[in-house]
C-alpha cells in the first residue's frame, strides 16, 4: 500500500503528461504481480467491489466521528475519501489482528470477499492500519472515482511504455482481459506472446465524432444521418454469447434482455439504443422512437421486468458494423462497410434492429434546411461521416462530425449555488436557476455547472460569496439579481422541479450582467418549448 | 440548516458584553467609540495585525503595535494616524481599558484585550501556537469572552511539524540540481517565516525574491529578524538561480513571471495544502503544509486553556468550531464578518 499511496500522491502533484507516464511506467516495472495489475486496474477504472462502496466508508466514519464535524469537513474538502483519510482517528489495533500497511493484492482479496454488512467494519480496520496517505489511496482504490487526472487511456499508454508495446495493440486486447491482467504483464515481459482473445465477447472502443462548430463540409465527401437521442451501444455476438456495451465499455446486457436474446448473429455492430414510441422522428425522418426520458426508465437496472419490456420495448438503430462474423471490417472505408451493414441487418429481427437511414441532401445548404426541421421531430441533430472513413477508436479529425441543432435559450435568475467537487471544491460552481411564474414567484427550472470560462467561474464564485442571503450546509441561497442565459438541448415535463420542467444538457451560455432580474423569462415561455 | 447560536447551559444565564457589537464589517466597542479591524474607514480603529483583511487604510486614528504600524505605513503610507501600543502596555479610551498581547501570527500581531465595567473581552485577530522565529509567541490571556478566528476550524486541518515540511524543499533541491524550487508564500509573514526557519535549519545559500516581497523582508530585517542573504530575481542570470530557492507571492506561482526561472518546481506554503484537491487547483507540485493560523487542535486546545465564559467565533469555519464548543459545554456563537474569506492567507 505504501508504494501505491506514493504513486497516487506523485500523480496528483505532477502536471506534465510525460512525467505522469514515467511515474506509472516505473511503478509497473518495479512492482510484483499481482499487485501491479490491481493497481493498473484501479487507474483505468476497471475495479469494482459491489459490497465495498463509499457508503460503507461513510458508515465507518459516522461511527468513529462526530456527524456534523464530518459533514462540514466533507462539504469543505469536496471528497469523501480525502475527508475520511484526513480526519480518521485511528485506534490501536488489538494484538491478534494484522497491523501495518496492507499489500494491494491482499486489500483487493478482502474487498472482494467482504459481505455488505461487514464492509464498514472492514474499512474501519483497514483505516486503523494506515497513515493519512495510505488511507486516501486505499479508499480510492476500493471505491473508484480516483479523480487524480489520469484517464484510462493514459494508464494504458504508461503500461505500453513500460514494456515497449504499441498502445493500440494493448487497447485491442484490453477489454477481453480482466484484472490483475497476468497475461498482459507476461506479454509485456516477453514471457508469452500477445494474449489470444478469440472467442470472447468483449468491447471494442467506439469511434467518436467531433462537434461541427463552424463552416461546412462537402456533401460529395460526406453522408448525413440523424443523430438519435438514445444511448450509443455496441452489440457483440460470438455465437455462444451476446453482450451489449455502453459508450464507456460498461456491460449493460442485463438491462436489455429483449435486445440480447434477439440478436441472432455473429459479429460486432454499433448503433443507438432506443425505446419504441412516437416522440422522436416522424414519417419524414424514420420515426417511431420514444424520448430519451422513456429510455432512461430502463437504464441502470440489474433486472428488468416483463412488463417493462412490454411497455417500453427497446430496439437498436444500427449505425455501423465492425465485424461481420469473425472478419474485421474496421479498416474498410465507410462506403464499403455500409453495404455490409445493410446485408447484416437483413438477417436480424427487423422489429429489434433497424438501420439508420441516410439523409438525402443535395448539398450542405439543403442539409441545413432539413436539420432545422428536425427540432419538431425531437432529434438531437445530424451526424456527418466521411465516405472514406475507417472505423477508428476515439475521435479522429476530419472523419466524423456531430452537427447538433442549435440549442434553445432562456434567461434565468440564479437562485442557489453549491460548491463543486474535486478540483472545484473551493468554488461555487453549481448553480440552480429559475424563471418567473404568473404570480411573480421565481421557481427553479434547472441546474448547471458548465459553459463558463475559468475567468467567469471566478466572477460567479465571487458573486455568490458577496450576495449570499442564506446558507444551507454546502448550498448558498443568493440575492435573486443575476440573470444567466442558459442554453439547453431540449426541455421536458418533470416532477423533479417545482416548475414542472426539466432541461436536457443545460449549461450557462452567458452571464447577463446587463439584464435586470425581472426581465428574465417566464415559465410559460419555457413550457411552450416542450417538443 | 442555518448557523445556530449554540446553546449550552451557560448561555441562557449571561447576556454578555452588551458594550461590544459585532457588525458585518468589524467589531464595535461602544464606550470607546472604536472599531476592531474595521473593513471601512472609521474615526478610531484598533488593529490586530497588518494583513489587508484586518488592517485597512483611511482611518483617522489607528491604535496598533509599533510593528503593525510600520507595516501599515509601508503598505498605505499612513504616517501620522498611528498611536503605537506596546505589548502589555495599557491605554484607556472612553473608560475601556485596552491592552495588546502577542498573537504569534505575524510580526507585530496582537490579541486585543478590552476591559469595561469588570468584564473582559479578548479579540484574537489571527493567531497560531506553533513556534515562529519572526514573532513573539501567543500568550494566553484570561477573559470572559474570547473572540477567536476560525480559518482552519475543521478537524481535517492539522499542520505537521514545520521542519518536516520544510525538509521537503531541501530534499527536492538536492534531487533536482538543474531546477529551482519556487515557493509561493504570503508576502507578509509567511514568506519571512519560511526564510527564517530555513536559516535555522542551517540553509545559508542566497534566497531569491520576487519584487513584491523585497520591502516586507527589509522591514522584518530592520525589526531584528535575520533572514540572511536575500537577492532579487530581477537582474540575476537564469543559470545562477538553478539549485536555489526562490520566493514569490502565491499569485505569481503560475504567472508569466515564473518563466524566467530555471525549470521551477512549484511549491506553496499554506495550511490549505493539507487538502490535495486545493493543492491541485493551484497547480502545486510540492505542497508545504505551513500556516500562520491555528490548526484544529490548536484552536480547540486554546479555547480549553483560555477557558472563557463564552466564545465568539469569527471568520472561517465558524459552524464547526461553534458545534465543537457545544459538544464540550462551552457557550459559543458565530459572528459573521465580511471580507475575510481570502484563502491565500493560509
Amino acid at each position: 500500500m505504501e508504494e501505491f499511496a506514493k504513486l497516487i500522491d506523485r500523480l496528483i502533484y505532477t502536471r506534465s503528461r510525460n512525467q505522469k507516464l514515467d511515474i506509472i511506467a516505473q511503478y509497473l516495472q518495479e512492482t510484483p504481480d499481482p499487485h501491479r495489475g490491481w493497481a493498473l486496474a484501479a487507474l483505468t477504472g476497471d475495479l469494482e467491489f459491489p459490497n465495498a462502496k463509499i457508503s460503507a466508508v461513510r458508515n465507518a466514519a459516522s461511527e468513529r466521528l462526530d456527524p456534523l464535524l464530518f459533514k462540514l469537513s466533507r462539504d469543505f474538502v469536496g471528497d469523501t475519501a480525502e475527508t475520511v483519510a484526513l480526519i480518521w482517528e485511528a485506534r490501536p489495533l488489538p494484538k491478534t489482528s494484522e497491523t501495518g500497511p496492507i499489500a494491494v493484492g491482499d486489500l483487493v482479496a478482502k474487498l472482494q470477499n467482504v459481505a455488505r454488512k461487514d464492509a464498514a467494519a472492514l474499512f474501519a480496520q483497514l483505516l486503523d492500519r494506515h497513515d493519512p496517505d495510505g488511507r486516501y489511496a486505499l479508499i480510492k482504490l476500493a471505491t473508484g472515482a480516483m479523480r487524480i487526472g489520469i484517464s484510462a487511456r493514459l494508464a494504458k499508454t504508461a503500461f505500453a511504455q513500460a514494456f515497449a508495446l504499441n498502445v493500440d495493440d494493448v487497447e485491442e486486447v484490453w477489454h477481453a482481459l480482466s484484472p490483475p491482467f497476468a497475461e498482459l504483464f507476461d506479454w509485456g515481459e516477453g514471457k508469452t506472446g500477445k494474449p489470444d482473445i478469440s472467442g470472447a465477447a468483449y468491447f471494442r472502443p467506439f469511434m467518436l465524432a467531433h462537434p461541427l462548430e463552424e463552416g461546412s463540409v462537402d456533401m460529395a465527401d460526406y453522408v448525413a444521418e440523424w443523430k438519435w437521442d438514445g444511448i450509443r451501444v455496441q452489440i457483440v455476438g460470438t455465437g455462444d454469447d451476446v453482450r451489449l456495451f455502453s459508450r464507456g465499455g460498461d456491460d449493460i446486457t442485463a438491462a436489455f434482455p429483449d435486445i440480447a436474446s434477439n440478436f441472432d448473429a455473429i459479429g460486432v455492430v454499433d448503433g443507438e439504443l432506443l425505446v419504441r414510441g412516437d416522440a422522436q422522428g416522424d414519417d419524414s425522418t424514420q420515426g417511431s422512437a420514444a424520448s430519451f426520458n422513456a429510455l432512461q426508465q430502463r437504464l441502470g437496472r440489474k433486472k428488468v421486468s416483463a412488463k417493462m419490456q412490454k411497455d417500453a420495448p427497446a430496439f437498436v438503430r444500427l449505425y455501423d458494423i465492425l465485424f461481420d462474423g469473425k472478419t474485421d471490417l474496421r479498416a474498410l472505408p465507410w462506403q464499403e462497410r455500409r453495404p455490409q451493414l445493410e446485408a447484416f441487418q437483413k438477417t436480424l429481427d427487423h422489429e429489434r434492429f433497424d438501420i439508420s437511414h441516410i439523409i438525402e441532401a443535395d448539398d450542405f445548404e439543403h442539409l441545413a434546411k432539413i436539420r432545422e426541421g428536425s427540432r419538431d421531430a425531437a432529434i438531437e441533430g445530424v451526424m456527418l461521416k466521411h465516405r472514406q472513413s475507417p472505423y477508428i477508436a476515439g475521435r479522429k479529425a476530419g472523419y466524423w462530425y456531430k452537427w447538433k441543432r442549435d440549442p434553445l435559450n432562456a434567461d434565468c435568475v440564479m437562485m442557489y449555488a453549491q460548491r463543486g467537487s474535486g478540483k472545484r471544491s473551493s468554488l461555487y460552481s453549481d448553480y440552480t436557476f429559475g424563471c418567473w411564474n404568473d404570480a411573480g414567484e421565481l421557481l427553479p427550472v434547472g441546474k448547471a455547472y458548465s459553459g463558463f470560462t475559468d475567468e467567469e467561474l471566478k466572477w460567479l464564485d465571487k458573486f455568490v460569496r458577496q450576495n449570499t442571503v442564506n446558507r444551507y450546509g454546502p448550498v448558498r441561497e443568493v440575492e435573486k439579481t443575476l440573470v444567466l442565459e442558459v442554453a439547453f438541448d431540449s426541455i421536458h415535463s418533470s416532477k423533479r422541479h417545482k416548475s414542472g420542467l426539466a432541461m436536457r444538457f443545460p449549461r450557462i451560455s452567458r452571464i447577463r450582467k446587463d439584464k435586470p432580474a425581472n426581465e428574465a423569462d417566464v415559465i410559460t415561455t419555457l413550457r411552450a418549448m416542450i417538443d | 440548516m442555518k448557523i445556530s447560536k449554540t446553546g449550552s447551559s451557560k448561555s441562557a444565564v449571561n447576556i454578555s458584553a452588551h458594550w461590544i457589537e459585532p457588525h458585518s464589517f468589524g467589531i464595535y466597542v461602544k464606550p470607546a467609540d472604536a472599531w476592531i479591524d474595521p473593513m471601512r474607514a472609521v474615526d478610531t480603529a484598533l488593529v490586530t495585525h497588518g494583513h489587508a483583511d484586518h488592517a485597512r487604510s483611511g482611518h483617522k486614528t489607528v491604535y496598533a503595535t509599533p510593528e503593525t504600524l510600520a507595516i501599515m505605513n509601508l503598505r498605505y503610507a499612513t504616517h501620522d494616524a498611528g498611536h503605537a501600543v506596546n505589548y502589555g502596555e495599557q491605554i484607556t479610551i472612553g473608560d475601556v481599558a485596552i491592552s495588546y498581547h502577542p498573537a504569534g501570527h505575524v510580526l507585530g500581531s496582537a490579541q486585543i484585550r478590552l476591559e469595561y465595567q469588570g468584564e473582559t473581552v479578548v479579540v484574537t485577530g489571527d493567531y497560531k501556537r506553533r513556534s515562529d522565529p519572526t514573532c513573539r509567541p501567543f500568550e494566553v490571556v484570561p477573559c470572559d469572552i474570547f473572540v477567536t478566528e476560525a480559518t482552519f476550524a475543521l478537524p481535517v486541518f492539522y499542520h505537521p511539524p514545520t521542519q518536516d515540511e520544510l525538509q521537503k524543499i531541501l530534499e527536492s533541491l538536492a534531487a533536482n540540481a538543474e531546477s529551482c524550487v519556487l515557493i509561493g508564500a504570503y508576502a507578509l509573514g509567511k514568506a519571512q517565516r519560511v526564510i527564517s526557519e530555513l536559516r535555522l535549519m542551517g540553509y545559508n545559500k542566497p534566497i531569491y525574491l520576487h519584487g513584491a516581497l523585497v520591502k516586507m523582508c527589509d522591514l522584518y530585517q530592520q525589526h531584528g529578524v535575520n533572514l540572511g542573504d536575500l537577492r532579487p530575481v530581477t537582474g540575476t542570470d537564469k543559470a545562477d538561480i538553478a539549485g536555489h530557492i526562490v520566493m514569490c507571492p502565491p499569485s505569481a506561482l503560475n504567472d508569466r513571471w515564473s518563466r524566467r526561472l530555471p525549470d521551477p518546481i512549484t511549491a506553496m506554503a499554506s495550511g490549505w495544502m493539507r487538502v490535495r484537491q486545493r493543492a491541485r487547483q493551484r497547480n502545486v507540485e510540492l505542497p508545504i503544509i505551513l500556516s500562520d493560523h491555528a490548526d484544529w487542535t490548536e484552536l480547540t486546545d486554546t479555547i480549553r486553556e483560555v477557558n472563557p465564559r463564552e466564545v465568539w467565533v469569527t471568520h472561517g469555519r465558524e459552524e464547526a468550531l461553534v458545534h465543537w464548543c457545544g459538544l464540550h459545554q462551552i457557550s459559543a456563537k458565530a459572528l459573521r464578518l465580511v471580507g475575510r474569506e481570502a484563502e491565500d492567507d493560509g
